[in-house]
């Protein structure tokens, strides 16, 4: 004779093998999402469904906010005016030379037949909240893949770069700031021209300038601007300044760190940079692979 | 003694399941809500609570699929990686199922030092996976969101209870 339980005490498979089940597929889940990211229109299916309660959960601060900027008092506002109408006029000086700039620096370029600088297009957005994930640097903005936002596009403010879109979904964007761990930005020292890498430290506020030798001519107050020279973020964007250069006799490397300009822990709105630029060939990958067999008929 | 320790348990009405979303929704929002600076290392992960909660009094209605859902939306929402909580959330529900005639057997105190111990295990899930990915020790004010949460947990079982309390009919002797 054979005792089964009655149908009531069925309850599927046990704690423990329902466990194993899902600790399985989240790790599967972990695995194809960080190392081939497989699963990125599943993301993007679950980023549609999360986007209307993100919407509603970052009501309650924008409101906030519209209703602090309703009752801004009469003398803040003439404050900022006769601010603006200020940098209006000094800024309309730096126009009038910025033009007669630009089309002698076009003139130039063309009679020595170089290529032609992109001029920048910028999308304005807004940020919505800061990623709650205290391990990196990241924030959500209000504007995505339907926008033209694409992953690896710079994001700046009015000061300078703050990050990069790392992320695109249907109407949000995620952006990496420059102070995330992960993210590297190509720089150039504006007084010299030095080229060099700037890393984040995933503390707001401080850069670091990675595998510099101990004799390169980096200064505290240096302005770091991006070089271009990836591909990915435009020439001559203010990037940080230099705070502090240590250099010790028993290390290889100096230790240079920054604070960036742009406005990153701070904003509201930042701007993206969407125009691209037509970068010459890479060189082909032929020569490549011949470097790499070399040594092995040798 | 003993006997003050151990939970006087109130004869509840049957959870309706559309309360049980109704609070997983709620707490998801808490979550998205633009928490930053100091507020977010001081905010509870109220995915966490409401997960770990509806797992000790309601079983046999929330669990694993449950928990490893919201786990994936929280992923998403928070651009991590992609499993981190929901492998968590996972190990969480199983200890709540696990747990549960154990922790509802007391009652105050006593209960909320299982809760806490229970949510810094699924802090601790996520920091070795964060740590396995290649990311920094964020420091130990990473630890107090638990700790928070754990305060909230009396509140939050009073709230998610009132509306299983039985009418009480005036009529009636």
């Amino acid at each position: 004779m054979e005792y089964s339980p009655p149908p009531f005490f069925k309850t599927g498979p046990s704690p423990l093998a329902r466990l194993l089940i899902f600790s399985a597929l989240s790790l599967a889940f972990l695995v194809a999402d960080n190392r081939f990211n497989y699963l990125a229109s599943l993301r993007q299916v679950a980023a549609v469904v999360v986007y209307p309660l993100q919407r509603v959960a970052a009501a309650p601060a924008s409101i906030v906010r519209r209703i602090g900027d309703f009752f801004t008092t009469h003398g803040s506002l003439r404050e900022d005016n006769a601010r603006l109408a200020r940098e209006g006029y000094e800024n309309a000086a730096l126009l009038l030379q910025l033009n007669a700039l630009q089309a002698e620096n076009a003139q130039l370029r063309e009679l020595l037949d170089a290529r032609q600088r992109l001029g920048i297009e910028l999308a304005a957005a807004e940020v919505l909240y800061a990623a709650r994930d205290p391990f990196t640097r990241k924030v959500v903005i209000d504007r995505g893949s339907q926008h033209d936002v694409r992953a690896g596009q710079p994001v700046v403010d009015n000061h300078g770069l703050v990050g990069q879109v790392t992320r695109a979904y249907p109407w949000l964007a995620e952006v990496t700031l420059v102070t995330d761990k992960g993210q590297f930005v190509p720089v150039q020292n504006v007084r010299n021209g030095l080229r060099a890498v700037l890393s984040g430290t995933g503390s707001d506020g401080a850069l670091e300038l990675r595998f510099i030798p101990l004799n390169a001519d980096f200064q505290s107050g240096d302005e770091l601007v991006t070089s271009g020279i990836d591909g990915v973020y435009p020439p001559g964007l203010p990037v940080a300044r230099v705070t502090n250069v240590e250099r010790r006799a028993d290390q290889i490397f100096a230790r240079i760190t920054g604070a960036p300009l742009g406005g990153v822990a701070n904003h509201t709105h930042v701007l993206i940079v969407t125009g691209s630029r037509e970068l010459p060939p890479r060189p082909a990958e032929e020569q490549k692979q011949a470097r790499g067999k070399k040594p092995r008929k040798s | 003694m003993a006997e003050s320790r151990i939970a006087h348990q109130e004869i509840l009405l049957p959870v309706r399941a559309g309360f049980i979303a109704l609070s997983l929704i709620a707490a998801l929002l808490l979550n998205l809500l633009p928490w930053s600076g100091a507020w977010l290392w001081i905010k509870p992960d109220f995915v966490a609570l409401a997960v770990l909660y509806w797992c000790i009094e309601q079983p046999r209605k929330v669990g694993f699929v449950s928990a490893w859902m919201m786990g994936l939306i929280m992923d998403v929402a928070d651009g991590t990686l992609f499993g981190q909580h929901a492998l968590a959330y996972s190990i969480l529900a199983f200890a709540g199922i696990v747990l549960h005639r154990r922790v509802r057997m007391f009652s105050g105190t006593p209960q909320v030092l299982h809760v806490v111990l229970l949510l810094l295990m699924n802090d601790l899930i996520v920091l070795a996976i964060r740590l396995m990915a290649g990311a920094d020790f964020p420091g130990l004010q990473y630890f107090i969101g638990s700790f928070v949460a754990a305060a909230l947990w009396l509140p939050l079982g009073a709230l998610l209870r009132l509306p299983q309390r039985p009418r009480l009919d005036p009529d009636r002797v």
